[in-house]
């Protein structure tokens, strides 16, 4: 014990540099995003044409919405593979109701989004399973739900304006999907950082047996964080298919959980829970998205590197990324 | 071993530490919390490196750099929570790493035949083939000491070995160790179970703060001075003036006390357990680590579910489930492990104070800045907490702000009572002696408060009452002249018997 | 003899408990055994073409490939680890051996494999060395080498040469009336068995799965053990990949994309528990049986929507999961 206090001494004259050490992982990784943002407007050819601003944000806007709901469920020491599904039977769902009215359709595929998400939640932390097999489970039955939603896995081409609005509308120059982006962006930011929710969600990840003793209902945060992480891949799917024009429930969203969680890694929150960094996640998916956009147009005026080589190099990020943060938290 | 020392982080966690054990001999080893037990026995069985001194084996120089080294030259340790393989059979528990082959394949008869063999000797039969988890704990702790056995080991260290075995359960482990006492292995005993100790021990040593403090035969020790010497008091020594308590508690125990636990039950840990405590009152809860203290706290508070028994606060019934309800109850608890149970490390030193307070400060789940803000200040200004801001995260903090920010995160809602366990262990003077004045201060405000602690000093001066426990049971409880450490230590250590023979106490004394 | 007599009581009234334990512990692990006897009855009676020897191999045939991987998924799960990279280290192997097949089927089956057993021992330094945990090392390598895949390839699939017809032997041959594919099923899972029952290695990677700490308080060499499971997983998703290969003739940067959910899911449907250290190579086997003929029986049924298999298949295993763990919790 008294070794305890004497380290925590230590670190207390040390407050400031590991102060400054925690914010480590966002700012090096906002100083890798702003050099490789750089060095593609300077040597990359059409890397700074707007369309192409808006190009990069508008195909990262599905990880986006997903990883930032990632974000929170791996602040809780958990993980939710089924958001690619879910995002899957969202879009099923609203191509498959559009003629009960846009209103409607959106939100009964919300609404099941949030209910799906829930269900993870209740069964992590009512029967105390892994979750990673929980959503897994969801992962594979959701594709299959998804499929049987929309008549046996047909294309579902649909054309509706005020739907398509979602994916393909503008307000002023900005896309009105990279509007939504930008709004759950503020919305999570300010639930982890202004909510008692959000209080709880790192506390649960941080300390469970301590928050249990401070009287955080366990169960409750879990469950709303899988319900949330659930819900936000459902607007993800949701804008997606508005961009497609059709739902397409074998490829929506496919494989998209390797990418959120990627991103969230990157940006600096650990899998081990406790902290979060919705910021963090933000840049670490633009990272993870500019790499491919500059790997597609050709990086730095060299040839196009070929989208398998891309594979290679993020796989090589995520590690270095991770090994990083792991020597500082060790 | 001669002049063990060893430090963490530039603290010394041993200084001077010397053992020496004979062929043959059980030896205890004693001392409260922090006074370096685990630690010496860690570096006896190679599985921290001591920072300074010398170890010798039968005469010849030992250095360990891992258990592994130790276990093949003969130091074994059998830990508390058995370090075994729960879904493996007890044969391969035993020869783990050095299962007999044959063609390059486990040799499994062989195996279990030398198993069987290993473990008649010791006067056990068990079926080497049985799942190690199908057997109760004390059969397990045998089969961790027929695995040290089998490496031929010289030195068999015990780690609290009885603290969760049955009477009867006990009976067989003394039969092991006398067996391996006969065949001329030395045992290292730690236990704070007196009567074990003098049941099966040949001598003692004694450490405090890590550092030595004596070694002894046992048949010539008395029970009380061997209190004595752990908690580091003389037995005449003075009885106030240490602690920032200035007084007895005001509170009286009321005609309807504040709270009431009534024959709480929990396994053996907890036999039937009452006590009340009045408005305003402070009453000490003393007895030796493992003796139902904690558990006797946790129960109250809703930490942990009862067998039996029922918590009352003003008379009413209050049926917990879990510590949120009793958090909603007005309790509060402040556990004696802060770091696993307290802090929540990565967060700030406002988020872990506001934490339990979280939804009274929050408006459609938005808590509002200002007034947490308020808070906060409030109490890092009333209580002295030495932090960089209200930002900084809680595990940079020293044990003793810390400590204040997790009584804080009571202290800022409206709480009836406060359950503290250890509130000042590993906290410097300084700021030890400012919880203790924040203690009084809030009984006098009419809080009720139950406080654990290993510090008799706090205990005497700080309670109006102190209800003394021994092996999960209520042996006595004190009030007015009668608290005095001496009182406490006779009482933890024996029981309530000087209580029913008062001429006890007074030859005692002399 | 008094100590003795005292034992013998102590013994005495564990029995009991063991013996609830023990059936506990085998509908734990046998339910899954239980479940397949259960459809395998089902399914004769209700088929004609099921229970036929063309019917019952092609069974086993199909989901031979997917056996090679859940095996050596089993081991990295035995030590309590995961390994997502199988799917993609099954392609890299099908590739390289397609593109070596002209050069002899042993040459190419042993090259390929002994290039995804490094790829696998990569992962093993990684998560053991780097302290990293196995699900982002091997997510990692999941990318990586599904990238490697595609890139040696030019994003095509490889036609193996029409001559090496010993190489499609491997995937399409017939031994007697056993395809070859289940005749090396067939040895894997013994060989998987011996090892994992009667060597110190297979031994310790249950140790390891049980109780990492006491397994290196015991003086274990974790990190040897971890090397060994990673390494042999992406040896045996090698040589699942080669065998795919063979079959189809062809090397598909993209085969086996998803793999690594269908062999999690059938080493956990056959009771190897994801903490480690309880579980083995027969449990696993019956998981990969019970969910390949569950499909097949959703073929012979023709009713039934692949896309409902997809849910059935999720719910089932969720199922299976939460009544392992709730048995195991009463336990």
């Amino acid at each position: 014990m008294q070794n305890a206090t004497e380290v925590n001494h230590l670190k207390t004259k040390a407050g400031l540099l590991s102060g400054l050490a925690a914010l480590g992982p966002t700012y090096g990784a906002l100083m890798a995003l702003t050099l490789l943002v750089l060095l593609n407007l300077l040597f990359t050819p059409n890397f700074a044409a707007s369309n192409n601003f808006w190009n990069v944000l508008l195909q990262v806007t599905p990880t986006m919405l997903v990883a930032v709901g990632m974000t929170f469920v791996i602040a809780t020491a958990g993980i939710d593979l089924s958001v690619g599904s879910v995002m899957a039977i969202a879009s099923a769902l609203a191509a498959t109701n559009l003629d009960r009215g846009v209103g409607a359709a959106i939100l009964l595929a919300l609404a099941v989004s949030f209910s799906l998400g829930a269900l993870n939640g209740a069964l992590i932390a009512g029967f105390r399973i892994q979750p990673i097999i929980v959503t897994l489970a969801l992962l594979i039955s959701g594709r299959g739900i998804a499929q049987v939603i929309s008549h046996g896995g047909q294309l579902i081409p649909f054309s509706n304006q005020s739907f398509e609005y979602l994916g393909k509308g503008h307000v002023g120059p900005v896309p009105f999907q990279v509007l939504v982006m930008l709004s759950v962006i503020a919305a999570a930011i300010f639930l982890l950082r202004m909510t008692s929710f959000g209080r709880y969600v790192l506390a649960v990840g941080g300390n469970e047996a301590a928050a249990r003793l401070a009287g955080v209902k366990i169960h409750r945060t879990k469950l709303l964080v899988y319900a949330l992480s659930g819900l936000l891949a459902g607007v993800a799917g949701l804008i997606e298919t508005a961009r497609l024009g059709a739902s397409d429930a074998a490829k929506v969203g496919l494989n998209i959980e390797l990418d959120a969680i990627a991103a969230v890694v990157v940006g600096g929150t650990t899998l081990a829970g406790g902290r979060a960094t919705v910021a963090g996640t933000v840049i670490g998916a633009l990272i993870m998205q500019v790499l491919t956009t500059s790997f597609n147009m050709g990086p730095l005026g060299l040839r196009p590197v070929p989208f398998s080589w891309a594979l290679v190099f993020k796989a090589a990020i995520i590690i270095f990324a991770v090994y990083i943060q792991r020597r500082r938290v060790a | 071993m001669e002049s063990i020392t060893k430090s963490f982080s530039g603290v010394n966690a041993l200084t001077g530490v010397s053992l020496t054990l004979e062929p043959g001999e059980v030896h205890a080893l004693v001392g409260e919390n922090g006074a370096g037990k685990s630690t010496l026995i860690k570096i006896m069985t190679g599985a921290y490196r001591r920072d300074g001194g010398e170890m010798w084996l039968e005469g010849r120089r030992v250095e360990f750099r891992s258990p592994d080294e130790a276990q093949s030259a003969g130091v074994v340790a059998v830990y508390q929570e058995v370090n075994l393989l729960a879904f493996r059979s007890v044969a391969e528990n035993i020869y783990l790493g050095r299962e007999p082959r044959r063609f390059g394949l486990i040799d499994w008869k062989r195996m279990n035949r030398e198993a069987r063999e290993l473990l008649e000797r010791l006067g056990l039969e068990i079926d080497p083939r049985t799942t190690l988890g199908d057997l109760n704990i004390a059969l397990r702790q045998m089969v961790a000491i027929a695995r040290g056995v089998s490496f031929g080991a010289r030195v068999v260290v015990l780690d609290e070995p009885t603290s969760s075995l049955t009477e009867h359960e006990v009976s067989i482990l003394y039969d092991v160790i006398r067996r391996l006492k006969a065949e001329g292995r030395a045992v290292v005993y730690i236990s704070h179970r007196f009567d074990e100790l003098y049941a099966i021990c040949d001598r003692v040593t004694i450490l405090r703060d890590g550092q030595f403090v004596a070694t002894h035969t046992l048949s010539g020790l008395e029970k009380i001075d061997l209190v004595c010497l752990m908690l580091g008091k003389r037995r005449e020594e003075l009885r106030q003036g240490i602690t920032r308590f200035d007084h007895h508690g005001v509170g009286q125990e009321d005609a309807e006390p504040l709270l009431r636990a009534e024959n709480l039950k929990r396994g053996r840990k907890l036999n039937h357990v009452t006590l009340q405590v009045g408005r305003g009152e402070i009453v000490g809860l003393a007895g030796l680590l493992g003796s139902g203290r904690t558990e006797t706290a946790r129960a109250i508070f809703g930490a942990d579910p009862l067998e039996e028994g029922e918590v009352y606060l003003e008379g009413k019934p209050l049926g917990l489930r879990g510590p949120s309800d009793g958090i909603r109850a007005g309790l509060a608890f402040l556990s004696e492990d802060r770091k696993a149970e307290g802090i929540i490390p990565e967060l700030s030193v406002r988020d872990n104070m506001t934490l339990a307070a979280l939804p009274a400060l929050a408006r459609f789940g938005i808590v509002s800045r200002a007034r947490q803000r308020e808070i906060v200040e409030r109490f890092i200004e009333r209580l002295g907490i030495k932090a960089a801001g209200a930002d900084q995260k809680i595990r940079e903090l020293s044990g003793g702000n810390q400590q204040k920010v997790l009584l804080a995160r009571w202290l800022c809602k409206n709480i009836k009572f406060l359950i503290l366990d250890e509130p000042t262990r590993g906290i410097d003077i300084g700021a030890r002696g400012e919880i203790q004045a924040l203690i009084n201060e809030l009984a006098a405000t009419g809080l009720g408060v139950l406080m654990i602690s290993s510090e008799l000093e706090e205990l005497v001066e700080g309670s109006s009452r102190v209800i003394v426990m021994r092996d999960g049971e209520r042996v006595a409880e004190l009030r007015g002249e009668d608290i005095s450490q001496d009182s406490i230590i006779r009482r933890m250590a024996e029981g309530d018997a000087p209580e029913a023979q008062p001429a006890g106490v007074e030859a005692l004394r002399d | 003899m008094g100590q003795s007599t005292t034992t013998i009581d102590e013994a005495g009234s564990t029995r009991g408990r063991v013996a609830r334990g023990r059936m506990a512990s085998f509908i734990q692990r046998q339910g899954a055994l239980v479940a397949l006897l259960g459809v395998l009855i089902f399914a004769t009676v209700r088929y004609e073409d099921f229970l036929t020897e063309r019917n019952l191999f092609n069974v086993l045939r199909q989901n031979s490939m997917l056996g090679l991987v859940a095996l050596g998924m089993t081991f990295v799960i035995l030590t309590g680890g995961i390994d997502l990279s199988v799917g993609s280290l099954l392609a890299v192997a099908g590739v390289v051996a397609a593109n070596l097949a002209g050069h002899g089927m042993i040459a190419a089956l042993l090259i390929a494999v002994a290039f995804t057993t490094l790829l696998g021992l990569l992962n093993g330094i990684i998560i053991d060395r780097a302290r990293i945990q196995p699900f982002i090392v091997t997510l990692a390598m999941m990318i990586a080498a599904r990238g490697l895949a595609l890139a040696a390839t030019g994003e095509e699939s490889v036609r193996v040469d029409k001559l090496s017809e010993d190489f499609t032997w491997l995937g399409q041959g017939k031994l007697g009336p056993v395809p070859v594919p289940v005749l090396i099923l067939v040895i894997a899972y013994g060989l998987g068995w011996l090892v994992l029952r009667h060597t110190r290695f297979g031994r310790h990677v249950y140790a390891l799965g049980d109780n990492e700490e006491a397994a290196r308080l015991m003086g274990l060499n974790v990190g040897r053990v971890t090397l060994g499971v990673y390494a042999l997983s992406g040896a045996l998703s090698g040589l699942g990949g080669v065998l795919l290969a063979s079959r189809l003739g062809a090397g598909q940067p993209v085969a086996g994309t998803g793999w690594e959910l269908d062999a999690i899911a059938a080493v956990v449907v056959g009771g190897t528990l994801l903490t480690g250290g309880q579980g083995g190579s027969g449990a696993t086997l019956v998981g990969v049986l019970l969910l390949g003929i569950i499909f097949n029986v959703f073929n012979l049924e023709g009713t039934i929507s692949s896309w409902w298999q997809w849910v059935l298949r999720g719910v089932f295993l969720l199922a299976v999961v939460v009544m392992q763990n709730s048995l195991s919790r009463r336990k």
